[in-house]
């Protein structure tokens, strides 16, 4: 038995000790449900192949998503589970294509900041004897800033969808305040919009091929104007938001300053925080000393939507021990209708081992 | 030990390789019968021609099987997942122009950038419970155009030939092709958007970093001062890596 795969038996013994039902999936899954998703990316990080009866499978890329499944289609509330066992990454270079992850969820209805401080804990105990530091967040905090902001639907939508492509956001949030590149292409556009009724234009630009139809084209046209004739955003609101995405402190600074925005949209987001620090507290973690990033989670973790946590190794090189974090969103996606709060982590073994030296 | 020098085998892309070499005093040519595919090099010592199809070009120098070779930039970049890692780009040719491009039907007057066609993709997923379709041939390269640019609710549809006729027969809502004149898009009531292209492409002229150069450095050497072109300083010898 390898280095890493002791750690690994060891850690789901004290998530079993911790209360979690071992539970094992498929290796093979179906690649449709991950690929709507994660979209089309996804290829480019999993391993994608064709089964003749079945369609397009890929090897598991992580637990949570048939966890959920199988949670969902059978499970009993409070729920604890944990699991072991290998999944697959496409990589460039020499890192690991297959590896072993230990993981936890709790799906649970009751007190949310409860569940969070609970896994947090866990980890943070598991973890204890290695040398990682803790690094949390809180996408919630985010969504519910941009659900704030002062302007359209339509713009608060549209930077909502691109919350984890950072450098896409930015883009939109320029291109909303009406500075950049993009801003310029679509002011030259919406002129040329302006020129004649909708139906007209796509008339004059030729044939309609394929099955998105002139009334799409026409709403889509309408909706450009509107934008157009509606006021940019505001640059106080646009550093506003780039003020709390910079945000970097210890939790307890850190809601204190998220306080001192004054910011009522986001008031509410930031009492889950604070009961989650208070919940944390409860479990011997000390809020003051918790290192808070406002963006973490925006780029790796797609599906968190509330409370995130990863905890990292003194090697740069290496990747994260452990992520984790809320998704009750996801388990909306694949319940079709039915939800439960969820919230779990992951804990890489071989890096433990790595960070060992051995 | 012979340096074997890989080149497209038929057509206009063949005969302008041997152009190109030609005018640098390298004389490539056919021998044999006319369906014979074997070739002869003058005018250098020690270099082996092997005809190939451009497309397997890539393939066969990063296994080291041929030491350089001529293909399209474009289909390096699209077979090769870490092509920089293991070919070497010696130099453009200036031939064999094509660029990579996204294009939308024209009727689409609502779009003209990436931005507009992410736009479309959100609202299209909604109305129409599945995400854009692209047709394309190119995955790995406009995947990663597409995620650069931040692009998202797409689905690359694998599309081999005839690729702009799929938006026609309802395969898919956009395409991504190479294209040199456009003619083949407009005819297809398609429009290019106006970023910049996902590749320009040209023939192009590569070593390998996985084939023992140790044996082969003198005639590599006098080879590239025939062509007027840089020795690369930094393909591996002696460290022998191919596959």
């Amino acid at each position: 038995m390898t280095r890493a795969e002791q750690i690994a038996h060891a850690l789901l013994a004290e998530m079993q000790a911790a209360g979690a039902m071992p539970v094992a999936t498929d290796i093979l899954q179906p690649a449709e449900t991950l690929l709507d998703l994660y979209g089309e990316d996804i290829r480019a990080r999993a391993y994608v192949t064709d089964d003749p009866a079945v369609g397009e499978m890929m090897l598991r890329p992580d637990f949570t998503v048939p966890v959920v499944q199988a949670h969902m289609r059978s499970g009993a509330e409070p729920a604890r589970y944990c699991y072991a066992g290998p999944v697959f990454r496409k990589q460039t270079g020499a890192r690991a294509r297959e590896y072993l992850q230990v993981g936890f969820e709790l799906f649970d209805r009751n007190d949310a900041a409860q569940a969070d401080a609970e896994v947090f804990a866990l980890f943070s105990r598991l973890l204890h004897a290695h040398d990682v530091r803790p690094v949390t967040g809180d996408i919630g905090i985010l969504k519910a800033a941009v659900a704030g902001l002062q302007t359209t639907e339509a713009r608060k939508s549209a930077l909502m969808r691109h919350i984890w492509r950072p450098k896409r956001f930015r883009a939109l949030l320029e291109r909303m305040a009406g500075r950049g590149s993009l801003a310029q292409a679509r002011a030259e556009l919406v002129n040329s919009l302006r020129q004649a009724p909708a139906d007209e234009l796509i008339a004059a630009a030729g044939q309609l091929v394929g099955m998105r139809d002139a009334q799409e084209i026409a709403a889509r046209v309408t909706r450009l104007v509107d934008d157009a004739d509606t006021a940019p955003m505001s640059q106080e609101q646009v550093s506003a938001l780039e003020g709390l995405l910079a945000l970097s402190a210890p939790a307890t600074d850190a809601l204190a300053t998220l306080r001192g925005y004054d910011w009522p949209s986001i008031a509410p987001a930031l009492d889950r925080l604070e009961a989650r620090l208070d919940a944390l507290a409860r479990t011997g973690v000390d809020p003051a000393s918790l290192p808070f990033e406002a963006s973490f989670g925006r780029t790796t973790m797609e599906y968190y939507d509330g409370f995130v946590f990863g905890f990292v190794g003194v090697r740069a090189d290496l990747p994260p021990v452990a992520t984790g974090g809320r998704y009750d969103a996801l388990t909306t996606v694949l319940g079709q209708g039915n939800a439960i709060p969820a919230v779990g982590g992951v804990i890489r073994p071989e890096i433990l081992a790595r960070l060992e030296g051995v | 030990m012979q340096v074997k020098l890989g080149v497209p085998s038929k057509g206009r892309l063949m005969e302008k390789t041997f152009d190109w070499f030609g005018q640098r005093g390298v004389s490539l040519r056919r021998t044999g019968e006319a369906r014979e595919y074997a070739g002869a090099v003058e005018g250098v010592e020690g270099v082996e021609l092997v005809l190939l199809s451009a497309s397997e070009i890539p393939r066969e120098l990063a296994a080291g099987r041929i030491h350089l070779g001529v293909t399209g930039s474009d289909l390096v970049r699209e077979d090769l997942a870490d092509w920089a890692g293991q070919l070497v780009e010696m130099v453009p040719m200036g031939f064999g122009h094509a660029d990579l491009v996204v294009a939308v039907p024209k009727a689409w007057v609502d779009v003209e950038t990436l931005d507009d066609l992410d736009a479309v993709a959100a609202a299209f997923r909604v109305r129409h419970g599945f995400r854009l379709r692209i047709a394309t041939k190119y995955h790995r390269l406009v995947r990663e155009y597409l995620r650069a640019h931040g692009v998202a609710d797409y689905q690359l549809v694998d599309s081999q030939g005839a690729t702009e006729g799929t938006v026609k027969n309802l395969t898919a809502e956009a395409i991504a092709d190479i294209t040199s004149s456009g003619e083949t898009l407009r005819a297809n009531h398609l429009k290019i958007l106006s970023d910049p292209p996902v590749h320009q492409s040209q023939a192009t002229l590569f070593a390998t970093r996985m084939a023992d150069w140790s044996e082969n450095q003198a005639v590599l050497a006098a080879f590239v001062a025939r062509l007027g072109i840089a020795l690369p300083t930094d393909l591996k010898v002696g460290i022998v890596s191919a596959g």
